[in-house]
C-alpha cells in the first residue's frame, strides 16, 4: 500500500442548483487511494458520500450540477475528460456496484447478456469467449450452476445472488478500483457476511483497490484499511481504521460510535444519541456544520468552519477543540454508560 | 409440527426474566399461516402453499418486550400480523387478555384493536401524504369515538408532546418532517387509543444510525411511562438486544430458539442463532480481526417446499442424518431458554444470570466455544 496513489481527489466541490437555492452536496473533499487499499467512507444519508463517488465516475448528468476540483486517476484528471474517454475508464479502470441490485440490473435481459455486453464493450472478443468469461465470473463470485444460471433473468435470483451478479459484472474487466456504494445495506446479515467475504477474496486475488461506502461502522471496522467520516458534504475525520476507532478525534465520530447498539460491549441502559438532525445543505451554518448537534461547541465553532488538520501521520480531523480537551471529552461521549456504572 | 413430533408441545412459557409483572397478556398457540398459490385462468386452483408461519406458539407477559429476529422471509412479520389479526389464521389460536381473537368477526375485533397497535417500518409509506399530522393522529380517535372535538384535539396535542414533537406541528404534512420525526408520528398514532400491546415491525431499520438511537430511546421511555408491552421485530441483532427482555429467533416459519435476551447472546443453543450472531459485524477493528466468522452458505430455502426434518439442516454445519429425517421439538434448556435442535450448542456453559445489563463482558458474541460442540454422530 505504498507508492503513487491510484486515485486522488483534490478539493472536490459538487453543488446542485434547485428551486430553493444552491445545494452544496460536496464541499471540498480530498481523498487518495493506493493500489490494493480499501477506503471506507462512512456518514449518514445526505452526507455526500455517494455524490462524491458518483462524481469521480462522472455519473452525474444533472444539468444543474456544478463540479469543481480535480479527480486524478493514474495522473489523468477525470473531470476534464471527454465522454468517450471516461467511458473507457469506467469498467476497466474504475467500476462501481450499487446498493440495490434489483434496480441496477436490467430486468428484461438475461444476466449473462448483461455481463457479456460489458466485456464486449471494452475488449475485442467473440461472443462465445465473452460468454465463457461470464460463466467463469459467475462461478468465481459463488453462483452455483453458473453455466445454467447465466441464462436466467435478474428476478430469478435472490437479493444476495443479484449482488453477486453485480460484483461479477463490475470485476469483469479487471478494474483497478472497485467502488461499492452500500453493497450490503439491502441484505440480511448472513448474506452480508457472504458478500463481504467475497469482496475480500476478490481484493486479495486481484489486488483491486476498494472504496466502500456505508453507514455501518461494523462493516468498515471489518473491511477498511482507512476510513473517511463525512458530514454535510465534508470529510470531518480521516485516518487508519485503528485511528478512527481507537483514537477518534471528531465529536461526530464519537456520536456515531456511541449510538450503535453493539454486541461486543455490555448493554448500556440508554443508547447515546446525537441530538437533532443533519443541517440542510441549502443553508449550511457559517461555522462548523456539526455545531448545532455538538455537546462541546464553543464560540469559535460558530465563527468559522474548522479546517481538516493533521493529528499525526495521516490522521486528519476537522474540529476546533484542542487535542488534549478531546481526550478527556471523548470517553464520556462515546461510552456514557461506563461513567454511569463507575459512579 | 410434523406427525413424528408430539403435537402437544406446550406454548413457550414467558416466565424467564423480563420486566413482565407476571400477568399473561397474550398466548399464541400453534399459529399457522399458509398463503395459497393459485394457478389457472377461470378456475383458480390452489397449486401450492407458502408456509409463512408454521406452528408457532408463544406467550407474552404484560410489560415485557419480545424481540423477533430472523432473515427476511422467515415469517416474523407474518407472525406479528397474525397476532394482530390483520389477516385470518390458517389454524391455531391467539388469546389476548383471555379472549380468543383468532376467529372474531370484524365488528367484535374493533375493541381489541384499541389495545393492540402497530408501528411500521417505512415512515414514508405508512403515513398518508395528503393528510395533516392532526388528521393522521385524530383519525383513530374519531373511529373509536374517543370523545368530542375538544377532547380529540387535546389528545392529539398530548400525543405530539409524548413523542417529542412540538404541538405546533399539528398542521404540517408528513413530507415536512424528517425520517426520524415521521417515525415519531407513527408511534404517536399507535399510542392514540392507549393500547396495551404495540407491535413494532422494523421500526428503526429505515433510519440513520444517530436517529435510530433517538427513536429506540423514545420507545424505551414510552414503555416505562405507559407500561406498554412490545413485540419488536428487527433484523439488527444489536438493536434487538438493546430493547428486548426475551428474544425469539425464527427460521423459515418456525421459532427455533427463544431465550432471555442477554442469555441468547452469550449462550446461543441453536446453530442458526450462533451463525446469525457471528454474521453481525463488530464495530471494533481488533475484535473483528480476531474472531472467526461463521459464513452460512446459500440462501434461505423456499417456504413453499421447506426442507424435511429440521428446516435449517441444509445450511447447518453440525447437521447429521437425523436432522434431515426428524423435526426437532422445542426443548427446554433452563431459565426459559428453549431451542429446537438435535445438536444443541454451548450446553456446558452456565446459564447467563438473568437481567445482567452491565456485567456481560466484552467476549459476549464471539462464538469461540461453539467449535467444541460438534456432534458425535456420523456426518452426512
Amino acid at each position: 500500500m505504498t507508492g503513487e496513489p491510484l486515485l486522488e481527489v483534490r478539493d472536490l466541490k459538487v453543488s446542485f442548483r434547485t428551486e430553493d437555492g444552491l445545494v452544496q452536496a460536496v464541499d471540498g473533499v480530498s481523498l487518495s487511494l493506493s493500489q490494493g487499499e480499501t477506503l471506507g467512507i462512512v456518514g449518514e444519508s445526505g452526507s455526500g458520500k455517494s455524490v462524491t463517488m458518483m462524481s469521480v465516475m462522472r455519473l452525474i448528468s444533472d444539468p444543474n450540477a456544478r463540479f469543481e476540483g480535480e479527480v486524478l486517476y493514474k495522473g489523468r484528471d477525470l473531470m476534464t475528460l471527454k465522454a468517450e474517454q471516461i467511458r473507457e475508464i469506467r469498467g476497466t479502470g474504475i467500476a462501481m456496484i450499487f446498493q440495490d441490485p434489483m434496480t441496477s440490473l436490467n430486468p428484461v435481459y438475461r444476466v449473462g447478456w448483461q455481463i457479456t455486453e460489458q466485456i464486449r464493450a471494452h475488449e475485442n472478443v467473440s461472443k462465445q469467449a465473452a460468454r465463457a468469461r461470464a460463466i467463469e465470473l459467475l462461478a468465481a463470485v459463488g453462483i452455483p450452476q453458473a453455466a445454467e444460471r447465466v441464462d436466467n433473468y435478474p428476478h430469478e435470483f435472490s437479493g444476495g445472488m443479484r449482488q453477486r451478479v453485480m460484483i461479477a459484472m463490475a470485476v469483469s474487466c479487471n478494474p483497478d478500483i472497485l467502488i461499492a456504494d452500500e453493497p450490503t445495506t439491502a441484505l440480511d446479515v448472513t448474506i452480508q457476511a457472504q458478500i463481504l467475504s467475497l469482496l475480500r477474496k476478490l481484493k486479495d486475488e486481484f489486488g483491486t483497490a476498494v472504496v466502500l461506502i456505508t453507514h455501518d461502522m461494523g462493516v468498515v471496522a471489518d473491511m477498511a484499511d482507512r476510513i473517511a467520516v463525512m458530514y454535510a458534504g465534508r470529510i470531518v475525520e480521516q485516518g487508519s481504521r485503528r485511528e478512527v476507532f481507537y483514537d477518534a478525534q471528531h465529536p461526530y465520530t464519537w456520536g456515531l460510535l456511541g449510538s450503535i447498539a453493539r454486541l461486543d460491549r455490555p448493554k448500556p441502559r440508554r443508547l447515546a444519541t446525537i441530538p437533532g438532525q443533519p443541517p440542510s445543505l441549502l443553508r449550511l451554518p457559517e461555522g462548523c456544520a456539526f455545531g448545532d448537534r455538538c455537546a462541546h461547541r464553543f464560540e469559535l465553532c460558530d465563527e468559522r468552519p474548522p479546517l481538516l488538520n493533521r493529528v499525526d501521520g495521516n490522521h486528519l480531523d476537522a474540529c476546533h477543540l484542542e487535542p488534549k480537551q478531546k481526550k478527556e471529552l471523548r470517553e464520556t461521549t462515546i461510552h456514557p454508560e461506563l461513567i454511569e456504572t463507575a459512579e | 409440527m410434523t406427525a413424528d413430533a408430539p403435537s402437544s408441545s406446550p406454548p413457550v412459557p414467558a416466565n424467564g426474566d423480563g420486566d413482565g409483572d407476571g400477568e399473561l397478556l397474550l398466548r399464541a398457540e400453534h399459529v399457522k399461516k399458509y398463503f395459497p398459490i393459485r394457478s389457472g385462468v377461470l378456475l383458480q386452483r390452489e397449486v401450492a402453499r407458502v408456509h409463512a408461519v408454521d406452528d408457532v406458539s408463544i406467550d407474552l407477559r404484560a410489560g415485557e418486550t419480545l424481540g423477533l429476529v430472523g432473515e427476511s422471509g422467515c415469517g416474523k412479520s407474518t407472525l406479528a400480523r397474525c397476532i394482530a389479526r390483520l389477516f385470518p389464521l390458517t389454524s391455531g389460536s391467539v388469546v389476548f387478555e383471555g379472549q380468543d381473537i383468532s376467529r372474531l368477526s370484524r365488528r367484535k375485533l374493533r375493541p381489541v384493536r384499541r389495545e393492540l397497535q402497530l408501528v411500521f417500518q417505512d415512515p414514508y409509506a405508512s403515513l398518508n401524504p395528503r393528510k395533516r399530522v392532526g388528521e393522521i393522529l385524530s383519525d383513530p380517535l374519531r373511529i373509536h369515538n374517543y370523545g368530542n372535538r375538544n377532547e380529540v384535539k387535546r389528545r392529539v396535542r398530548e400525543l405530539l408532546e409524548l413523542v417529542g414533537l412540538s404541538p405546533e406541528h399539528i398542521n404540517r404534512y408528513p413530507h415536512e418532517f424528517s425520517g426520524g420525526q415521521r417515525q415519531r408520528i407513527g408511534v404517536a398514532r399507535a399510542l392514540a387509543l392507549h393500547p396495551k400491546l404495540i407491535i413494532a415491525d422494523e421500526p428503526v431499520s429505515a433510519l440513520d444510525v444517530s436517529i435510530r438511537a433517538q427513536v429506540i430511546n423514545l420507545l424505551d421511555d414510552l414503555q416505562d411511562e405507559l407500561h406498554l408491552t412490545y413485540i419488536f421485530i428487527a433484523h439488527d441483532l444489536g438493536v434487538v438486544r438493546h430493547v428486548s427482555d426475551r428474544i425469539a429467533v425464527m427460521y423459515l416459519g418456525k421459532i427455533v430458539e427463544v431465550s432471555p435476551a442477554e442469555e441468547l447472546y452469550q449462550r446461543p443453543v441453536h446453530p442458526y442463532t450462533e451463525a446469525l450472531l457471528s454474521a453481525v459485524p463488530i464495530p471494533d477493528p481488533d475484535l473483528s480481526d480476531r474472531r472467526v466468522q461463521i459464513v452460512l452458505e446459500g440462501d434461505v430455502p423456499s417456504p413453499i417446499v421447506p426442507p424435511s426434518g429440521c428446516r435449517f439442516h441444509p445450511r447447518c454445519r453440525y447437521a447429521t442424518k437425523i436432522c434431515a429425517q426428524q423435526e426437532p421439538p422445542l426443548a427446554e434448556y433452563g431459565g426459559g431458554h428453549m431451542a429446537a435442535c438435535h445438536h444443541p450448542l454451548n450446553l456446558g456453559l452456565p446459564a447467563a444470570p438473568a437481567r445482567t445489563g452491565a456485567d456481560a463482558g466484552a467476549a459476549g458474541p464471539l462464538p469461540a466455544a461453539a467449535g467444541a460442540e460438534v456432534p458425535a454422530e456420523e456426518p452426512q
